[in-house]
């Protein structure tokens, strides 16, 4: 079974001659441990195909299901559980809360969810001593580097066992080697069994991902295919 | 790339022998870039022939094992091309670049299908540079600056494929623009014909 699967998934946004049809006919599924990339030009809709998959938005049609359950037959509450629980978000701009320490940006969603305090606190503290940041914990966002910044919010979207990543742009505002780390992140959240989607117009980005999707003005266009391995590579005859 | 001058730099640390040099130029590419023992061979005795390098000449054959060092003029000619810019002030001929103008001549031809079919080809090449640069933890520094190196070259041509795929969309739905100002002229070669 996929974490995520979109099912013929269109949407369109307005009606008569304002009409846009963001997405149209989108069929894609995500399994676990799985780091899938949507490429496209600005506009081809794949911000839109994010919400969509985090269940931010309704499609106009078709069917959205997470961990095997039809996003629209849940109840506005088990939406905003299956979010909270099941669904992490990265955004190119961080997105932290600027009012609170890194370690309570990354506790805050699970005590949105009930767990007490204290606990939250170990959790989030324990999974930034994972990425290497727990000297880091008490800092405010803006004591934090734009890299420290964003591996706090790939933390954050990852407490949990949270079993869905979907990051949009997350290396966008980053240099290389910050983008690199971050990419290094997502990826290392996918082998421990996180299925993730990023979508980018950079293809040193989606090059991290396991499969590459192309979208053009709001449909699937193409897709990469797994080659031979890496080290295929090497015994080609690389002389200039 | 100049063989001559990477086995100057190797020599500059010390004597080598040839196969020990083929290892050397091998590990330091990352093992990216193989090397025939036979080119090794011939571009040293090229070398010594220009004055470069110096062998052990005591008559005696030593086959593999003869140890060769770099000469005063070697270490002056490393030098300089160390600071000797590569030429790139003439584009390539780039036969991606010839394939998409051609493709536009081309009656029929779906020219955003042709640029897609690169597209995917080259981001498939990254994601195979990309996993051996995840993988590469216990490897050297020149080898992962290589992968880098081919992850920028492969991405400044994507780059390429999505500018033109751009500009030949709004081509085709605006109306040609004459020029109102002239356009300046590239600069042509010295000799080149006219």
């Amino acid at each position: 079974m996929s974490t995520l699967e979109l099912r013929a998934v269109s949407k369109v946004y307005g009606d008569g001659p304002t009409e846009v049809r963001a997405l149209h006919d989108i069929s894609l599924a995500v399994d676990q441990g799985e780091l899938v990339a949507v490429m496209g030009p600005s506009g081809s809709g794949k911000s839109t195909l994010l919400t969509i998959a985090g269940s931010l938005e309704e499609p106009t049609s078709g069917e959205v299901v997470v961990g095997g359950a039809v996003v629209a037959r849940m109840s506005r509450a088990d939406r905003a559980r299956l979010r909270r629980r099941f669904v992490g978000f990265v955004f190119q701009d961080f997105n932290l809360l600027n009012g609170l320490t890194a370690v309570e940006n990354v506790s805050l969603p699970l005590e949105l969810d009930g767990m007490a305090a204290k606990a939250a606190r170990a959790a989030g503290m324990a999974i930034l001593d994972d990425l290497g940041l727990s000297a880091r914990a008490d800092r405010m966002p803006d004591e934090l580097s734009g890299g420290e910044r964003q591996r706090v919010a790939i933390a954050r979207a990852i407490v949990g066992d949270r079993e869905l990543l979907l990051a949009d742009e997350p290396s966008g505002a980053l240099d290389s080697a910050n983008g690199e780390a971050v990419m290094r992140m997502i990826r290392a959240a996918c082998r421990n069994g996180v299925a993730g989607i990023v979508v980018t117009h950079d293809a040193q980005l989606a090059s991290w991902a396991d499969r590459v999707v192309f979208l053009r003005d709001g449909a699937v266009v193409d897709q990469t295919t797994p080659h031979d391995g890496p080290e295929s590579l090497l015994a080609r005859d690389h002389r200039a | 790339m100049s063989v001559r001058h990477a086995l100057l730099a190797l020599l500059s640390e010390g004597p080598k022998y040839g196969l020990q040099l083929r290892q050397e130029f091998e590990a330091g590419t990352g093992e990216v870039w193989p090397l025939n023992v036979g080119q090794v061979y011939t571009t040293l005795q090229r070398l010594e022939r220009d004055g470069l390098v110096e062998s052990d000449d005591d008559g005696a054959d030593n086959g593999p094992q003869k140890d060769f060092r770099i000469t005063a003029d070697g270490e002056a000619e490393l030098a300089e091309w160390l600071r000797t810019p590569p030429d790139l002030s003439s584009p390539p001929r780039d036969e991606l670049v010839i394939k998409v103008l051609i493709a536009l001549r081309v009656p029929g031809t779906d020219i955003g299908e042709v640029i897609q079919s690169h597209r995917r080809y080259l981001v498939e090449l990254m994601q195979e540079w990309t996993r051996l640069k995840e993988h590469s933890a216990d490897r050297d520094l020149n080898f992962t600056l290589v992968v880098d190196a081919e992850l920028f070259r492969l991405d400044s041509a994507i780059r390429w494929l999505d500018a033109a795929d751009g500009r030949i969309k709004r081509a085709a739905d605006e109306p040609p623009v004459r020029p109102s100002i002239a356009l300046p002229k590239l600069p042509r070669k010295a000799g080149a014909p006219r």
